[in-house]
């Protein structure tokens, strides 16, 4: 899938083509009563397709915002759609620590003013063996490791998913150790796939779909593309993470997208692309394999799964 | 009021309210009205309704335990096929709509994961249980031999509900609270054993 190069935009740009977007979707909205509030996020989904191959589709704004796993909202993949009215995704703050020069909070604004936010067409696969095609907005995370000058000790990176149970219903009961967190190899981390997105469509990050911020790392399974980002941390080690501490034999640190690689639950072999009727091939590293294949090399990929 | 005649009266209604959800979920399915990961959608209702049914089957038998509700025990026939019904049209829609009768793959599912394991033999064990609910059955096999055979539905319901509960990933309360009910239910059976007067010393 083509991805990179091509329409970098600065993010001031970027916000001013947002707005003449929003304007012309109000436009649209005036124009054409009968149509859906979803269908017209999906009317310049055209911007797009100059970064998708032939074999793939754009999922609908509609599928990408009411089919979710975010389980801080519910356990339902319907619930983060209906349960994330009440969370307030500004002001917000990162907060940068472990083995940093100088621990310190971003203020989220800040981050923004200081890196390019483009487009980043990727497939997401689910470890539940569903998939999707999302137009993300975001910026590489590399960009903010660098801002955050880590020490030359660290090794991994952790990300912690902000704990507020008054907006996050989910968090209200002990579904899963919260709160959520994930992490990357320094190496996966850096990659110029790896991104943070902020938005989607060329919308800001729906709730349901980690606003204000999350990770997005196409070529794992969807549970290490962390959402609602609060802190992130430098280590020497390997960090624990979510579902990895909750069912080990089933979830590794690693999670790369992996056909060959079969989980207790399902299947890895074949996947369904949401809004089609048949299965398709898991394609390794779903499909980023020539981008990333040499990060694991040197890696037994059906211990370190 | 819970007569015979009154509970095989009710039997119509209830046909058509049990029957009515596979004919609704169909008609989504077709319509394009069943949310954005149809066949997912389609396989839980099914799968879930199936469970239900099974597991009031079993609360029928110990509610006809129950002096008044006795006659109750003349619907739990109807909803047991039901529950076989709504079982193959979940295991159809995993064949057919989830796996295009990839048959090769489908196998391997069902021996490598146990929840899908746990699912087909809960299956399995379903068919000699639809195939022996005629009177006429009953009558060719002697009510014994029949009841034994129908005995099947313990297991059934402890398989079908492990089948439900390994598949959940992390909020495991609704299997939970099925497996709970089923064990309710079979150690109010053994309770029942066990204190029946002709076992004494």
């Amino acid at each position: 899938m083509k991805i990179l190069g091509s329409e970098i935009t600065p993010y001031k740009t970027y916000l001013n083509r947002r707005k003449f977007i929003k304007g012309s979707l109000a436009s649209a909205l005036l124009a054409t009563v009968s149509s859906s509030a979803f269908a017209n996020h999906d009317n310049n989904s055209s911007i797009y397709n100059k970064y998708l191959n032939e074999n793939d589709k754009l999922n609908s704004y509609e599928e990408i915002t009411t089919y979710n796993n975010f389980y801080e909202f519910g356990t339902h993949k319907k619930h983060p759609h209906l349960n994330s009215g009440n969370f307030k995704p500004r002001p917000w703050t990162i907060k940068i620590d472990g083995l940093v020069k100088k621990p310190q909070t971003f203020d989220l604004e800040k981050i923004l003013s200081n890196v390019t936010i483009e487009d980043r067409v990727y497939r997401l696969r689910c470890v539940e063996a569903w998939s999707m095609v999302i137009p993300w907005q975001g910026f590489q995370l590399s960009e903010l490791i660098k801002m955050a000058e880590p020490l030359s000790s660290a090794k991994y990176v952790q990300f912690v998913t902000v704990f507020r149970p008054e907006e996050m219903p989910g968090q209200q009961k002990r579904t899963i150790i919260w709160p959520y967190r994930e992490g990357l190899r320094m190496d996966e981390a850096m990659n110029p796939l790896t991104i943070l997105a902020t938005g989607l469509y060329g919308h800001e990050m729906p709730n349901q779909n980690g606003a204000p911020i999350r990770l997005v790392v196409p070529w794992k399974y969807g549970f290490k593309s962390i959402k609602s980002i609060v802190e992130i941390r430098f280590l020497d080690t390997q960090p624990e993470t979510s579902w990895e501490t909750l069912a080990p034999w089933e979830y590794g640190f690693y999670a790369n997208v992996n056909p060959n690689v079969n989980h207790p639950r399902w299947s890895q072999g074949t996947e369904r692309r949401i809004g089609e009727f048949k299965r398709r091939e898991t394609l390794m590293f779903n499909g980023y394999e020539k981008e990333v294949a040499h990060l694991y090399k040197d890696l037994d990929l059906t211990k370190f799964y | 009021m819970f007569s015979t005649r009154n509970f095989n009266r009710s039997k119509p209604v209830l046909f058509i309210l049990i029957l009515f959800p596979s004919l609704l979920w169909a008609y989504q399915f077709v319509t394009g009205n069943l949310g954005v990961n149809p066949i997912e959608k389609l396989m839980d209702e099914l799968g879930l309704m199936a469970l239900r049914l099974i597991i009031i089957t079993l609360m029928i038998t110990t509610l006809s335990n129950i002096k008044p509700l006795k006659s109750i025990v003349v619907l739990r026939r109807m909803i047991g096929l039901f529950a076989f019904y709504y079982v193959c049209l979940h295991f159809s829609t995993y064949i057919v709509l989830d796996h295009f009768l990839d048959m090769k793959f489908i196998i391997q599912d069902i021996i490598k994961r146990p929840f899908i394991t746990f699912g087909f033999i809960s299956f399995l064990f379903l068919i000699p249980l639809a195939s022996t609910s005629t009177n006429n059955m009953i009558k060719r096999l002697g009510f014994k031999l029949w009841k034994k055979i129908h005995y099947l539905i313990y297991p059934v319901a402890i398989l079908a509900s492990m089948h439900f509960y390994v598949l959940v990933r992390a909020d495991k309360t609704e299997p939970v609270i099925y497996m709970g009910i089923i064990i309710l239910l079979l150690l109010h059976r053994i309770f029942k054993r066990l204190t029946r007067p002709q076992l004494a010393q």
